[in-house]
């Protein structure tokens, strides 16, 4: 039986140790966190506002009935 | 005022056009993760089995091609979440519940067991078991392919609506009965049919690599083993590509039946209905066949389904005028109920009846002329034979190059190598055909009979729409340049 502290040392050192050894993978991991900056921080916040963000339950139901009848 | 009236058709177009861009790029990265992971748990599952190093070093190989375009494709269908929230808002609220937990499900489970998993694969070398080091193999193939169920569910919600009840209260569609909603027959045949479609893109990928191997007379070793594993592979997927294309026949012609006679051109039906090769080229009876499995099965043409019909057994089936009547009474009911709800509780109770009622033609109160109600044929009809004789001709291509590599003539057959190479554009291609054929062929619905495209979209400039599809254009081709790049170079440079 490993104690809860030994196991998440060995997963610490299991993960980096994983990350240190990478060599091709640095480049795949560079790639990933550009794109992930694009997604969430240039399209997220910049180009994709969701239509009904701020209003609560009730509002849009509101807002989405009033398009569907209007 | 009509909702039709004020809304800019550039919005629907230019939002139909983003959708469309994002989920054909998506799907450039999706069937390739799903093929190599079986693969490579097939290679691994050689290794731990007969322990000799070389399947190992061959399974890291195409592990390592797997991490390239996983880590490059990775989040890219995240971005279609964000257009749901943007430009398709009405849709997102009226669907809500239902896209929500397969989607929340998705991203939970199958989305930690990924990144759980692919970490012990890539990391775990020796310092985990062999049979641990499996087990995440197999696992993370398992996780993505989990993914692709619960979106692949959603998807095959919209194309056949069950389990739920529109509530006009809060103008969203509850889920009522979830194992109809996750084990749909649709949902089930749209999953093997596309999962599928996956496994053969990885083998016809493993292939092509590895008959470029032998053509640059490098790795043999590792290409003729490969090419083994790959062809049997690729040739089980193709006969499940099979099967579960005739079952999606089936299926699509109770369900979309206006899909199916797009995608024959088929303007009036009748009993032992012909299926066309090409403009001018028929198979007598063969669409019966293929449509009902009897070649005495009546399917209805474009023109019948919408002037309405008769089967020769007496079912009788109301033209799109009559439907759009019904949709106009409940979309007239539910602006009724809602009108009066605080106000007159008994009239919208009478409104609330009159809408479920006509709840399943809701849609349809949308359709300004019946013409609408078909699909661009041309671009349904090619892109279904583009996608069924790629399909054959991808099918010949693993059976001769499991023969010559079973004969030991693979290594000189030079002509097997560049078609190999050949076949690799070749099943993208036939990959996007189909999902055009599925997509577009269920046009003008969001949602088949419920939501149709111009009330699901949301009010927006076309200008903005217009911007961050051109946006995406860059982003997603500089991601597609990058794979290409590095997948390259991976290939190239590796010496087993």
């Amino acid at each position: 039986m490993i104690a809860p502290f030994a196991l998440l040392s060995r997963i610490w050192h299991f993960y980096r140790d994983g990350f240190r050894q990478m060599t091709w993978g640095r480049t795949l991991w560079v790639i990933i966190l550009i794109k992930l900056f694009v997604i969430f921080v240039v399209l997220r916040l910049f180009f994709f506002r969701p239509a009904l963000a701020g209003m609560d339950e009730q509002q849009k139901g509101e807002a989405v009935g009033t398009a569907l009848t209007r | 005022m009509n909702l039709l009236t004020i809304l800019d058709p550039a919005t629907i177009d230019w939002s139909r056009a983003q959708f469309a861009l994002t989920a054909c790029y998506h799907w450039l990265f999706v069937p390739l993760t799903l093929g190599l992971a079986l693969i490579m748990g097939i290679m691994e599952t050689i290794y731990y089995i007969k322990r000799d190093d070389f399947w190992k070093r061959t399974a890291q190989f195409w592990m390592k091609l797997f991490g390239i375009n996983f880590a490059i494709g990775v989040a890219t269908g995240l971005i279609l979440e964000f257009e749901f929230g943007t430009n398709w808002s009405n849709y997102s609220w009226f669907v809500g519940d239902i896209f929500g937990a397969p989607l929340a499900i998705e991203g939970i489970v199958a989305f930690f067991m990924e990144a759980t998993f692919i970490a012990v694969m890539f990391f775990g070398w020796n310092k985990v078991s062999r049979g641990f080091h499996l087990a995440s193999t197999w696992l993370t193939g398992i996780g993505a392919t989990l993914s692709a169920w619960w979106i692949l569910v959603a998807n095959a919600w919209m194309q056949h609506p069950v389990g739920m009840e529109f509530n006009p209260e809060t103008v969203r569609n509850e889920m009522v009965d979830f194992l109809a909603v996750a084990f749909s027959p649709t949902a089930v045949v749209k999953f093997f049919h596309t999962v599928s479609c996956g496994w053969m893109t990885g083998a016809v990928f493993v292939v092509g690599v590895s008959c470029w191997f032998l053509l640059k007379q490098r790795n043999r070793q590792l290409a003729l083993a490969s090419v083994k594993v790959a062809s049997i592979t690729g040739l089980v997927a193709t006969l499940i590509v099979m099967f579960t294309g005739d079952q999606s026949g089936i299926s699509i012609a109770r369900e979309q039946p206006m899909k199916l006679a797009a995608a024959e051109g088929l303007r009036q039906g009748g009993t032992q209905a012909p299926f066309s090769i090409v403009p001018g080229i028929e198979v007598p009876g063969m669409l019966s066949i293929l449509a009902t499995h009897d070649p005495n099965g009546y399917v209805p043409g474009i023109d019948n389904l919408l002037q309405g019909y008769t089967t020769p057994d007496g079912q009788t089936f109301p033209s799109a005028e009559d439907k759009m009547a019904r949709g106009r009474k409940a979309l007239a009911a539910f602006t009724d109920f809602r009108t009066n709800r605080l106000s007159d509780p008994a009239r919208a109770a009478e409104a609330r009846a009159e809408l479920q009622a006509n709840v399943d033609c809701f849609g349809y109160g949308y359709i300004q002329q019946p013409a609408d109600l078909v699909p661009p044929v041309w671009l349904v009809y090619w892109s279904f034979r583009l996608m069924v004789g790629l399909g054959s001709l991808l099918m010949l291509i693993l059976i001769a190059a499991w023969w010559l590599q079973h004969k030991g003539r693979l290594e000189n057959a030079r002509w097997m190598h560049y078609a190999a190479l050949a076949a690799i554009p070749m099943v993208y291609v036939a990959g996007q055909a189909g999902w055009v054929v599925a997509e577009v062929g269920r046009q003008p619905w969001a949602i088949q009979d419920l939501l149709p495209l111009n009330a699901a979209v949301s009010q927006m400039s076309p200008t903005g729409v217009a911007l961050t599809f051109f946006l995406f254009v860059v982003v997603f081709t500089a991601l597609l340049a990058a794979e290409v790049t590095i997948m390259c170079k991976a290939i190239k440079n590796h010496q087993a």
